[in-house]
């Protein structure tokens, strides 16, 4: 019987030939990601549990992003103890403020991870990575702390769904609006534990950036992985930054998926997901007089190059809302000279944003952007729970990089052709 | 082994964000974080959780972020036992990793009511409602999870192998 990409990328890291739904292994790991939220408990289990050295320090990678720069003492102790263990453990990839980047914005930049490897991140949007056509998952930090000693980890091997896009995308509609319409279908659950395979002639078209979103956005729909074949697009940019060999899986014709999912989407509208789920979404037309306090650009799953490209596009001439604060956060340093560079930042600062460097921050309510009790914001990142970017009476509403310039200079959600 | 203790009862799909804010991760000290302890859901819940109290809850109960701040404040708040209809996956691998002890049953999540005193007997999944006077069955762990389980967490068994 024919295996999926998840399944054969599984079985080459596992030794054998076939794996099946169901099937626990236990497969060897080619890179395993903490940050400053997490990483300090997998150092402590690391310790407790005898660890002296872990398996590869070109392997274990580090990335202090949530929190930082520092926003208080118990951040900075936590990053303190990031930066003696990458120094003790001579990690090949610790990254301070100044290099450092949002983790799953950096990594593939960086050429870290690389098609057809196995990764594992304590930070469940390490999920992102799929659009390599990778492996990758989020696991906790004792799961870490266990793959920093062995290089290896314990999977079930996934149930799998297929979801095929065809059409050409309109104006305005990108990953973000395929994979909250694709959330919305099928709710934060619709893929527990299971893999999700995207796939059709919308994917194949689609740049790399909105193929990190799309995946990056898996666990929203409870997906132990996103994935997207390997094709010219991929190579493309692997090639760019790899700097050592790499694999390329796809499904086979006979594969078995649990469920297949077609979507025709030449007709999709940017969607928005209302608080206080991400499967709770609306396409623009049907959102209504929505009035907002903030928006934020940024984040793992739309702080790249291109989404701050849409966003200037959006914006250029125009000027924020009296009452709002627009937050642009480049999602790397690299990301950030590329849009100082070109002359992005000019566009956002005439139009009166603030821009920050590179950080989780709002995203997750740590800092750099926290809503008041009753506030709303637009937000590019990925969750929009009950308290997640500040006071429990606050909410976010999920939306692409251009329908968030343009609410900014409407003050409430609005489409780009409403400006 | 067996539990017993009240139930606090929880919809579907609550999230690591309301089990343990993210305003709150710059510790991973237990006492701390329980402090905390489904703050976004239940803001009182901290102060009414008592030792030994269960959860029970819908579906994809800790559904969102890898953070294993969440089943730690659990077991820091006193919860000895969460039963939900499903886990999210990551929060699933960090209870058994950490050894807070969860259940799934679609049944025990549907008739258990708030208040309700129960006994979970972890070793053969039996669920005891001694105030509705019924019985409830859990899915059995995997023998592989089992394993993990019985060598005291995901450190003891890689110790163990290592």
């Amino acid at each position: 019987m024919g295996m999926t990409i998840t399944e054969k990328i599984l079985a080459a890291h596992c030794g054998q030939r076939e794996v099946h739904p169901g099937d626990l292994i236990q497969a060897k790991v080619d890179i395993a990601l903490g940050n400053d939220v997490t990483a300090p408990i997998a150092i402590s289990e690391f310790k407790k549990a005898g660890g002296k050295k872990v398996f590869d320090k070109n392997k274990v990678v580090l990335v202090p992003d949530h929190f930082t720069p520092c926003k208080d003492i118990k951040s900075a102790e936590q990053v303190k103890i990031l930066r003696e263990f990458a120094k003790e453990q001579k990690l090949k990839y610790y990254f301070e403020v100044g290099q450092m980047g949002v983790e799953h914005a950096l990594l593939p930049e960086q050429g870290i991870v690389l098609s057809g490897q196995l990764i594992i991140g304590a930070d469940s949007h390490t999920c992102t990575y799929g659009a390599l056509g990778a492996f990758s998952t989020g696991v906790g930090s004792t799961d870490l702390a266990a793959a920093m000693i062995t290089g290896e980890c314990w999977f079930k091997v996934p149930e799998a769904m297929k979801f095929i896009y065809n059409g050409k995308l309109p104006k305005w509609v990108g990953g973000k609006d395929l994979i909250l319409y694709t959330i919305g279908d099928i709710g934060v659950d619709g893929a527990l534990y299971r893999s999700m395979e995207f796939a059709g002639d919308t994917i194949s078209a689609l740049p790399m950036s909105d193929r990190f979103s799309m995946c990056n956005m898996a666990i929203e729909a409870g997906g132990k992985n996103g994935i997207i074949a390997p094709d010219d697009t991929t190579i493309k940019y692997v090639e760019k930054v790899a700097k050592e060999p790499y694999d390329t899986y796809e499904s086979d014709k006979d594969a078995k998926y649990v469920e297949t999912k077609e979507y025709d989407v030449s007709k999709l509208e940017p969607m928005v997901a209302f608080p206080h789920l991400p499967s709770n979404v609306k396409p623009i037309s049907k959102v209504g007089n929505v009035l907002i306090d903030q928006v934020v650009i940024g984040s793992c799953t739309n702080g790249r190059i291109e989404d701050l490209r849409l966003a200037a596009q959006v914006i250029k001439g125009k000027k924020v809302h009296k009452y709002i604060r627009l937050i642009v956060i480049p999602a790397t340093q690299q990301i950030w000279q590329e849009a100082m560079d070109e002359g992005l930042f000019k566009i956002f600062m005439d139009a009166g944003a603030a821009i920050s460097t590179p950080t989780c921050g709002p995203c997750l309510g740590g800092h750099m952007g926290i809503l008041a009790k009753g506030e709303r914001a637009v937000a590019t990142t990925n969750r929009n729970f009950v308290g997640r970017m500040g006071d429990p009476g606050s909410e976010v509403y999920l939306s692409n990089p251009a329908v968030a310039a343009a609410s900014a200079v409407l003050g409430k959600i609005a489409s780009p052709e409403e400006l | 082994m067996k539990l017993k203790g009240k139930v606090w009862k929880f919809k579907d799909n609550i999230n690591t964000d309301e089990i343990i804010p993210a305003r709150y991760l710059n510790t991973f000290d237990e006492q701390e974080l329980a402090k905390h302890c489904m703050e976004d859901a239940d803001k009182d819940f901290p102060k009414k959780v008592k030792r030994g109290d269960i959860i029970v809850a819908g579906k994809n109960f800790g559904c969102g972020s890898s953070r294993e701040h969440a089943p730690i404040c659990l077991k820091g708040a006193g919860i000895s036992c969460v039963i939900a209809e499903t886990f999210a996956r990551i929060f699933y691998r960090n209870a058994i990793n950490i050894g807070l002890p969860i259940l799934e049953s679609a049944e025990a999540s549907k008739d258990i009511k708030e208040g309700d005193t129960i006994e979970v007997d972890l070793d053969n999944g039996k669920i005891k409602n001694t105030t509705q006077n019924k019985i409830y069955t859990a899915q059995a762990f995997p023998e592989f999870m089992q394993e993990l389980i019985n060598a005291g967490g995901l450190m003891e068994y890689v110790k163990k192998k290592t």
